[in-house]
């Protein structure tokens, strides 16, 4: 599973590095976010390139996984 | 001069930088409250400006607003910071007559960037009529720009956000989205098309819109900023004891402003914003990207309306006369005034008649 650390990083930071990520082609995908904002902003995104994607709280913040 | 890119410096730009809703009302609420027998508007109902009758002719309006660049160009930062200033004044039915330059800059940054600010935002003054007089500047390392502004209005004929009627129709005189198609330029996923409407909308003073509207009766008046529409709404409808009805069908949006959002190009001001309406929402079937879009934090957007519906068409056509350059829409009606229980109703569509 590939990992992004968008933690701590503002709008639309987390997007951008979901974009990478999607981009090279290696799935699943966990994101890791602070924000509850960035996770849904982070869901839609991969929500509207066909992709499905699940949240689950961490001590620090959101991680959602796209698959 | 030195090729920087202003949005940059700063984590939030433009009226998306402005502190939430529900933390600005908490703050204030333990201010000490001031009176005073001239004082036509006060902090109480979340208006635009301060309005202060000087004669029985003559009110001053003071308002100020400041923030960190939406946009990379300096010149362009100036004009948008200082379009969304002078707003305020126009929100209030009034006329700018003086303004003072706050200004906020790094040292390390070259000053050529800050003249360019200053520039631009000294166009617009001028362009609004009004004198452009000084002001005060501090080093900072995130830029920062805006205006005071001094206007002047009738007291009789003072804008205020609240007083709508049953019946009334809401008319918006800019396209939503610049909150979003901001973070989408920020992202780098705007097309060209998109960065130059939402530049557009935010760089066209509110002078004609409120000029037009003068010529008409106007019941309640607010430019629609930072909360975003619903937020805007909400302060409507709370003061005025209202229930609104917004039809997103009708509204116009920036081009590009709804691909970005069902990305998830959305600026954190947008959540905010659907938090602080939630208890007064009651979003029906809309889907949740006109939620999204709704909420929208705008920065330097447009004059919303409330007008007796037997005047709307009229000034609909005045405002498409005026050529505002940007597009104007009906966004909703009042359907009730005077309740206990206000609330905001999102629809596909809303027949006005």
């Amino acid at each position: 599973m590939r990992e992004v650390d968008a933690r701590g990083l503002s709008c639309p930071e987390p997007v951008m590095l979901t974009e990478d990520a999607l981009k090279s082609g290696e799935m699943p995908v966990r994101v890791l976010v602070s924000e509850p904002h960035q996770r849904m902003n982070v869901e839609k995104y991969a929500r509207d390139h066909g992709k499905k994607a699940s949240s689950t709280e961490t001590d620090d913040g959101f991680a959602v996984v796209i698959e | 001069m030195e090729k920087i890119r202003l949005t940059q410096f700063a984590k939030h730009g433009g009226c998306a930088a402005k502190i939430g809703p529900d933390t600005l009302s908490k703050v204030l609420g333990r201010l000490p409250k001031f009176s005073d027998q001239d004082l036509i508007v006060g902090f109480e109902t979340s208006d635009d400006a301060a309005v202060y009758r000087i004669t029985d002719e003559i009110a001053a309006i003071q308002t100020l607003d400041f923030f960190t660049p939406v946009v990379d160009d300096p010149y362009t930062f100036g004009q948008v910071a200082a379009t969304n200033a002078l707003s305020d004044v126009y929100a209030m039915g009034g006329e700018p007559k003086i303004a003072l330059n706050i200004v906020c800059f790094p040292e390390n940054v070259d000053p050529d960037v800050l003249g360019e600010i200053l520039r631009g935002g000294a166009d617009k003054v001028r362009e609004a009529g009004a004198v452009l007089v000084g002001g005060h500047s501090i080093q900072d390392d995130v830029p920062k720009y805006g205006l005071s502004v001094m206007g002047l209005v009738h007291p009789d004929r003072v804008y205020k956000n609240y007083g709508c009627r049953a019946g009334d129709v809401l008319i918006l005189t800019k396209q939503l989205g610049s909150g979003i198609v901001n973070t989408a330029v920020k992202a780098q996923m705007a097309s060209e098309a998109a960065e130059r409407e939402a530049i557009r909308v935010m760089t066209s003073l509110n002078r004609k819109a409120k000029e037009t509207a003068q010529k008409f009766t106007v019941h309640a008046c607010t430019d629609v900023t930072g909360f975003g529409l619903l937020g805007h709404c909400s302060e409507i409808a709370s003061a005025s004891g209202a229930v609104i009805e917004i039809g997103a069908g009708d509204i116009a949006f920036m081009e590009g402003a709804k691909e970005y959002a069902e990305m998830g190009l959305i600026p954190g001001g947008a959540y905010r914003n659907q938090r602080h309406v939630q208890n007064l929402l009651d979003p029906g079937t809309l889907e949740e990207v006109y939620v999204d879009l709704l909420s929208d934090p705008q920065t330097s957007g447009g004059l919303l309306f409330a007008v007796p519906a037997d005047e709307a068409e009229r000034m609909l056509e005045a405002l498409e006369r005026a050529d505002l350059g940007t597009k104007v829409s009906v966004v909703g009606k009042v359907k009730e005034s005077g309740t206990d229980h206000p609330r905001i109703c999102l629809r596909e569509k809303v027949s006005i008649r």
